[in-house]
């Protein structure tokens, strides 16, 4: 912190030759970032918002103020409350599993092994972390597209299925994507596999500044494993747990490529595995109800908003300092 | 406590040692960590090897016999992917709309970064904060005005036909307005750590405000730059729900979108195993890029978390 107010002072306080021209300059850099942004990304964010409180319908010109009554109507439409249960259900179990998993396989690879050297990770370490990333670098189309195979019928080719009546259990062989119980966990389970390694990798990474001399004091201690992990390896990656935590319940708010690849536009199975997402996507662009589409847009917004405020409130814990 | 701490001398080979902590079971426990190890990379590695030995079958072997290896590669697949299936179109508008969007991105971003970190000005506050705020923002909400303000985009003279919606260009001008946020917060911070002396010595040396930019600056930026580079280009090639909203035309769909439209029509067409070819021509690109930059990927996407 104080580097950074030295680094700054420093800059605002240029010498006459940086003086020169300095303005001309400010202008010819910023014009075109700020315009392109401006145009793609902050009047559509406004126009929504505005748009969030009409009656537009697309196909007249103009659009009635209706104030809230958008807002009204969405927590009367059973549909959007499926999404919103869904998208609630996906900010909770994504990043809890995906968390617990990620720290699990992180402290194996990194602190996981008690050999004869002290704490190290286990062998092969390096190549189970290539292995397990590799899912972040896939499109999510591909990993969408992949899966709805996996978990397809076996007429269709699904190994899940073919797998299951391979060693005899044809009563377990059910249409995955096709039944409203499974659907939506099915989604919900290729989220987390996408996303895991990538977390193991982030949490192995952090485990790995943290000085063995610490481990060894407590081996020294007799502390066991567990109570090693909760004492030691947790509170020293805590704040990267946190900040992992907030990115993650952002990510598992888009599950809109997924649930759109696997499922369809319209949810899947009797709607069941509807999304905010998908929700708004088919509010305007199949039924043309801009101003409603907007209003669950607004409501997406507050939700990621809550989450990173009500997260980095709770989470707020000591900072443990190495140094 | 009766515990011994020596240093087992390499000379003599320690017998078993017990090292305090370590209980009996620990051997066992070290199996059990390694299993759940294992099984994870297996339930990692297994959908992406089905998925390329797939695409070397059969239609009739792909449904028949899904967990076997194809009597003979079948690599007419991968011809029928890329003609009939379009996958090569798709390919090339991928390849088109990151060769713009990234350089673009990296460039406005640098320039915007390095502005709103080393120049006080009025309003700098403003613009950043509008630019970071970005990244809390859903996209989705933008989506509906997004797709108007596109499409009003075609109706403007002379540019207007280059534009609008079904157009490459601008798909990839809207990848860079999204991808501002993030860019602009990562290189700020970057530029932030760069030490003012060497701009200093560069301007006593009389070099102007764009000369110390591209001649110092950006060069001495190189590591941030390749970071949030690579974070960018997969970034871009990934993209689905832009181009969802805004390409429909079947000759300008990327690749991500195409490849999910082909599996939605399967249901009728029943060809498996070149949408399967299809996935292998998407993921081969992407496995090459990690395979060796690995470290650097890794590293990366993961400082992107962290800063």
């Amino acid at each position: 912190m104080a580097r950074q107010q030295t680094v700054r002072r420093r800059a605002s306080k240029p010498g006459p030759a940086l003086q020169h021209g300095k303005y001309t300059f400010i202008v010819v850099f910023l014009a075109v970032p700020v315009a392109i942004y401006g145009l793609f990304v902050v009047s559509p964010y406004l126009q929504a918002i505005y748009f969030s409180l009409t009656d537009w319908t697309g196909l007249t010109a103009t659009q009635e103020f209706v104030g809230f009554d958008n807002y009204v109507k969405l927590f009367g439409d059973e549909q959007f409350l499926v999404a919103l249960k869904n998208n609630v259900i996906l900010l909770l179990v994504v990043p809890a599993v995906t968390v617990l998993l990620g720290l699990f396989f992180a402290s194996m690879l990194s602190v996981g092994r008690r050999g004869r050297s002290g704490i190290e990770g286990v062998r092969g370490s390096g190549v189970y972390k290539v292995v397990y990333f590799f899912p972040q670098v896939l499109s999510v189309a591909i990993v969408g597209v992949l899966f709805k195979y996996v978990f397809a019928p076996t007429e269709a080719g699904g190994i899940i299925n073919g797998g299951l009546r391979a060693i005899g259990l044809d009563q377990l062989a059910v249409a995955w994507l096709g039944d409203p119980n499974f659907a939506f966990w099915c989604v919900v389970l290729v989220m987390i596999w996408s996303f895991v390694g990538f977390y193991v990798v982030l949490f192995s990474a952090a485990m790995q500044s943290i000085p063995k001399e610490i481990y060894e004091a407590a081996l020294l201690d007799g502390a066991s494993r567990y109570t090693t992990f909760l004492r030691v390896t947790l509170p020293l990656v805590w704040d990267t747990v946190q900040v992992g935590w907030v990115y993650l319940a952002i990510q598992a708010m888009d599950a809109f490529a997924f649930v759109h690849i696997m499922l369809g536009i319209s949810g899947g199975p009797s709607r069941s595995g509807d999304v905010l997402g998908i929700a708004l996507y088919r509010g305007a662009f199949s039924d043309y109800r801009f101003g409603y589409a907007s209003a669950i847009g607004v409501v997406m917004l507050v939700l990621t908003l809550v989450v990173a405020v009500l997260f980095l409130r709770i989470a707020r814990r000591e900072r443990v300092e190495l140094s | 406590m009766t515990t011994t701490i020596e240093r087992p001398s390499s000379a003599t080979p320690a017998p078993r040692r017990q090292q305090p902590g370590v209980g009996a079971g620990a051997g066992a426990l070290n199996l059990l960590n390694g299993t759940f190890l294992l099984f994870w990379g297996l339930l990692t590695a297994l959908p992406l090897l089905w998925a390329i030995v797939s695409a070397f079958k059969t239609n009739t072997e792909f449904v028949s016999n899904p967990w076997g290896l194809p009597s003979v590669p079948r690599l007419d697949n991968f011809a029928r992917a890329w003609d009939a299936a379009n996958v090569g179109q798709y390919f090339l508008n991928s390849v088109i709309v990151c060769v713009i969007s990234v350089p673009l991105t990296m460039v406005l971003g640098a320039m915007a970064a390095y502005v709103l970190s080393r120049y006080e000005f009025f309003g700098n506050r403003i613009i950043y904060f509008g630019f970071v705020g970005g990244l809390i923002f859903p996209v989705f909400l933008a989506l509906v005005p997004l797709f108007f303000v596109v499409r009003n985009l075609g109706n403007v003279p002379v540019v207007g036909e280059y534009l609008g919606l079904n157009s490459l260009v601008t798909l990839a001008l809207v990848y860079v307005a999204f991808s501002m946020p993030f860019t602009v917060f990562f290189l700020t911070a970057f530029f932030r750590t760069q030490p003012t002396s060497i701009a200093e010595a560069a301007i006593v040396d009389g070099c102007s405000h764009f000369g110390l930019f591209f001649r110092v600056m950006l060069p001495m930026a190189k590591p941030g730059l390749i970071s949030i580079g690579l974070f960018n280009v997969l970034g871009h090639w990934n993209q689905y729900v832009l181009p969802v909203l805004l390409v429909d035309d079947v000759e300008k769909r990327v690749l991500a979108q195409g490849l999910a439209r082909l599996a939605a029509s399967q249901g009728y067409r029943a060809d498996w195993t070149a949408l399967f070819a299809g996935l292998v021509i998407a993921l081969l690109p992407v496995l090459i890029v990690y395979i060796l930059f690995q470290k650097q990927v890794q590293a990366g996407l993961t400082a992107g978390v962290l800063k």
